[in-house]
């Protein structure tokens, strides 16, 4: 019997700036932190190569406001990555992070061997996944053929393969829509479209796509079971009156229903948001950790590419301010609140000093469409009533400045109300 | 046509009892093949269970069940070093959540020294607390069964059946018997891939036992009876709020839902106990896994929102009856081992052990004086596992942290995976939290051409 060759991490490696996750927001923060003047601002990125979720989102509109051309993803990630390493960013592939620990200490694997990394701050950019079949915990047998839309587009665009030829397709977000054009340029012919809401989540006219190249689609429809010995043989549709058929298919594909990929937070020492799935930041992008900084979709699902890069580079600019001693510490913490109807709040919570110096805006997501008056108040005091009508999976934002909080506010609670 | 010399021994069936009997007579010295009608072992009945090694606390006194799990899991204890198995030393306590069940412990406590269970110790509400914070409050006090131990039930079996291998025996898979003829001296049996002649056929064929047994018999000396059980697995963030096996207060049919920690650190918790005719299709259902949830979530209650990680179901080939159905057909040269229920994976060994003696009483046999040990892939979470050693390529599997090299090694070798739940099971690639979201398409590339249902259906310029 052979003894592993156990290789503990020698002397950590130590960086101003450690950025886990080469994506939009991560890189972009990366160059921010550099044209901040930070000295070492290295990228680990677990993959074979850095760019992220859009390396294997062949279709465009990417980059517009970044560098002002219309980019497909992964010529949109390749750009990413010039970028950054034109700025003096340090890009590390295949260099997994493990393991958060207080103090800025990380734990990675690595191709030679496991190594520690010391950072004055990190930086979490760890983005999202879409919600797999196992956890929708949907019923029958477990063939092959059932994938989520980012495993699709790395077979098509990574590997050139395809996992099937005569797909159902779950949901009507932007992602399902995409999953469709990647479909039908690739030999690929969806067979129907499914979604369980009354009306398509993704907005006109994107979501006429389906009808105008002829793929059905149906509402207030689930699926009731997949079957298949080997491969998916077919799929039981439930309407919601009952009604059921069956539909001969090749494979399942379930888009959408993104989750951040927050697994190193939920095992860290750091306070996770259950409400986002993704770590309790304030308006610096701050953790309760207040060495470690979020951005990007780990913050919550889902946004553009292009917000988590401009979001990436306004956290980076606290970093930057913070290592250059110009970010207050927080004295005091105004949780928000997310009431009746409402999914999520980002950030979670308003960091005094620095009620204005941070960001803008508070971000909301309903959980199901909702109509009625958005209610915002304060210690009982209503600092905002307007009329709204939100639909799930589309960001709504809180002027911050215009809610006139209180010096002396405990908490900010956001509700739906009629 | 020239007649091979037959083997001493046709093993049918490649679960967890097959790989072990065919490991236990292979070093015994026995010239053993094995038959698995699947693309790879492990398909049926073992691919889905809770891997959990038990004592035997709660099996019948006398039966050869215990037996069987107490000789195994001794096996198990002496043989893990040397075939580089994992154990997970959790305990168990049966848990009281209400005063009938609470009056009930003092009978398994009876029943698990009468089996020679002599460490079980009564765990008052505070004891219980202190040893699980995370435990729900209306728990009233349990048994505490500290030798029920956590293994992995794939490495396990592919460690036997890898030994056998190294040690001259021989697998047939995709290889379903037909029929068989004894003459008098041997067998000669017909299966789908040919014909094969062997002096003794040892059946463990479990959910087609009893098939298998008409086959070779033309009858059936008991009726498989599948019960299915689905399972639900929360992420690996859950396996923080528990450290020991909580067990049910049983039942007379079945040992109830069990919320375990993992050897692959997750929290698991199932199984079911359903009852369908279908021998190879365990489905999962919505309403079920919710349950499962909810039961999970009663117990301890900081599962609340825990993402779940997978789903899946297995099938308990149970019988008729309860007892296991062994029968030794001595002027036939056939031993059937039928209705191998739950306590299968801790029982293999003892199983293995029971058929060599069965075996020995009339076949002369020289043990191999110095058997080759192979090691089993490491995939235990407390375990050091590959990824920690240099060189191992990239990582393929992020959420379970599977390596480029552990995923080529278990597509080489005496017996690669055959399809791609052999691979998971040799691997746990694609198991985790994602599911494959992003490392199926690496799956597909890395494994097109090996399996009869491929991940790919084509290139994309077909």
């Amino acid at each position: 019997m052979t003894e592993p060759t156990m290789t503990e991490p020698a002397n950590p490696l130590s960086v101003d700036v450690a950025v886990i996750g080469g994506g939009p927001a991560g890189l972009s923060a990366a160059i921010e932190l550099k044209r901040r003047g930070i000295g070492q601002v290295v990228v680990f990125d677990r993959d074979v190569e850095a760019g992220g979720v859009p390396r294997h989102c062949g279709h465009p509109p990417f980059g517009l406001r970044e560098f002002g051309r219309l980019l497909t993803g992964p010529a949109y990630a390749r750009r990413l990555v010039r970028h950054a390493l034109q700025a003096g960013v340090e890009i590390r592939l295949n260099h997994a992070v493990v393991a958060l620990h207080p103090e800025g200490h990380l734990e990675l694997a690595t191709p030679d061997g496991r190594i520690a990394v010391r950072a004055k701050r990190v930086l979490l950019a760890t983005g999202i996944r879409e919600t797999p079949r196992s956890a929708r915990l949907v019923t029958g047998t477990r063939p092959v053929g059932v994938i989520n839309t980012g495993a699709l587009q790395a077979y098509v665009h990574l590997q050139g393969m395809i996992p099937f030829r005569r797909p159902v397709i779950v949901g009507t977000e932007l992602v399902s829509l995409s999953a469709i054009a990647t479909c039908l340029t690739h030999g690929m012919r969806p067979v129907a479209m499914v979604e369980a809401r009354s009306r398509p989540t993704a907005r006109w006219p994107l979501a006429l796509l389906p009808h105008l190249v002829g793929i059905p689609v149906h509402y207030r429809t689930e699926i009731a079971a997949i079957d298949g010995d080997g491969r998916v043989e077919s799929v039981i549709l439930q309407k919601q009156d009952g009604e059921r058929t069956t539909l001969a298919c090749d494979g399942v594909l379930f888009t959408g229903g993104f989750v951040p990929e927050a697994s190193l937070v939920r095992l860290s020492h750091l306070t996770l948001d259950a409400h986002s799935g993704g770590p309790r930041i304030d308006q610096f992008g701050r953790c309760s950790d207040s060495l470690y900084y979020a951005a990007g979709n780990l913050l919550r699902a889902v946004e553009t590419a292009g917000w988590s890069f401009r979001e990436g580079r306004r956290i980076a600019g606290y970093i930057a301010d913070d290592l250059q001693g110009s970010l207050a510490k927080a004295e005091r913490l105004i949780p928000i609140v997310p009431g009746r109807d409402i999914k999520l709040a980002v950030p979670q919570q308003i960091a005094l000093p620095g009620l204005l110096a941070g960001a803008r805006t508070i971000e909301l997501r309903v959980e199901e469409a909702s109509t009625g008056h958005l209610d915002v108040s304060s210690n009982g005091r209503t600092l905002l009533r307007k009329p709204l009508s939100a639909l799930p999976e589309r960001r709504i934002l809180l002027d911050l400045k215009a809610l006139g909080l209180l010096d002396d506010a405990t908490e900010i609670r956001v509700e739906m109300r009629p | 046509m020239l007649q091979p010399t037959p083997f001493d021994v046709a093993i049918i069936g490649g679960g967890v009892v097959g790989c072990a009997v065919a490991r236990h007579l292979t070093l015994a010295g026995a010239k053993v093949v094995l038959l698995e009608k699947a693309t790879d072992i492990l398909s049926g009945a073992s691919k889905g269970n809770s891997a959990i090694l038990h004592t035997g606390f709660d099996a019948p006194p006398g039966s050869l069940e215990l037996a069987c799990m107490q000789e195994g899991y001794q096996e198990y204890i002496d043989i893990r070093t040397r075939l580089r198995l994992p154990i997970l030393e959790t305990g168990a306590v049966v848990v009281a959540w209400n005063d009938d069940e609470a009056g009930r412990l003092d009978q398994i406590e009876q029943t698990a020294r009468n089996n020679g269970i002599s460490d079980v110790r009564r765990l008052d509400r505070n004891e219980l607390q202190a040893r699980e914070p995370h435990l729900s409050a209306q728990a009233l006090g349990g048994l505490l069964v500290p030798r029920e131990h956590l293994i992995d039930p794939w490495s396990a079996p592919l460690a036997y059946m890898l030994q056998a291998l190294a040690n001259g025996a021989e697998i047939r898979r995709s290889t379903e018997l037909l029929s068989g003829q004894f003459d008098g001296r041997d067998w000669r049996l017909a299966t789908s891939t040919g014909e094969l002649a062997a002096t003794t056929v040892v059946n463990c064929a479990g959910l087609y036992g009893d098939i298998v047994d008409e086959r070779l018999t033309g009858q059936t000396h008991f009726t498989i009876k599948p019960r299915k059980g689905q399972f639900v697995v929360f992420d690996k963030a859950a396996a923080r709020l528990l450290g020991t096996i909580i067990l049910p207060v049983p039942s007379e049919r079945t040992k109830g839902i069990v919320l375990t920690p993992t050897i692959f650190g997750n929290l698991l918790v199932g199984p079911t106990a359903e009852e369908q005719d279908e021998r190879d299709r365990a489905g999962v259902d919505t309403a079920t896994l919710e349950s499962l949830k909810q039961k999970a979530e009663a117990i301890l209650p900081a599962l609340a929102g825990m993402p779940v990680t997978a789903i899946y179901a297995g099938l308990r080939p149970a019988t008729e009856r309860k007892e296991y159905r062994v029968r030794h057909d001595v002027e036939q040269h056939l031993i059937t081992i039928g209705g191998i229920r739950s306590t299968g994976l801790t029982a293999a060994l003892g199983l293995a052990r029971h058929v060599g003696r069965l075996w020995a009483s009339s076949n002369a046999h020289t043990p191999l004086a110095d058997p080759v040990w192979p090691e089993a892939p490491m995939l235990a979470e407390h375990e050091e596992r590959d990824w920690t050693r240099p060189g191992y390529g990239e990582i393929i599997c992020h959420c379970e942290m599977v390596t480029r090299r552990e995923l080529e090694a278990a597509l080489d070798g005496p017996l690669p995976a055959g399809d791609i739940g052999g691979l998971k099971r040799r691997t746990r690639a694609g198991m985790g939290r994602c599911q494959g979201f992003n490392c199926s398409a690496r799956l597909a590339s890395l494994t097109e051409g090996r399996f009869p249902v491929p991940l790919a259906v084509g290139h994309c310029h077909d």
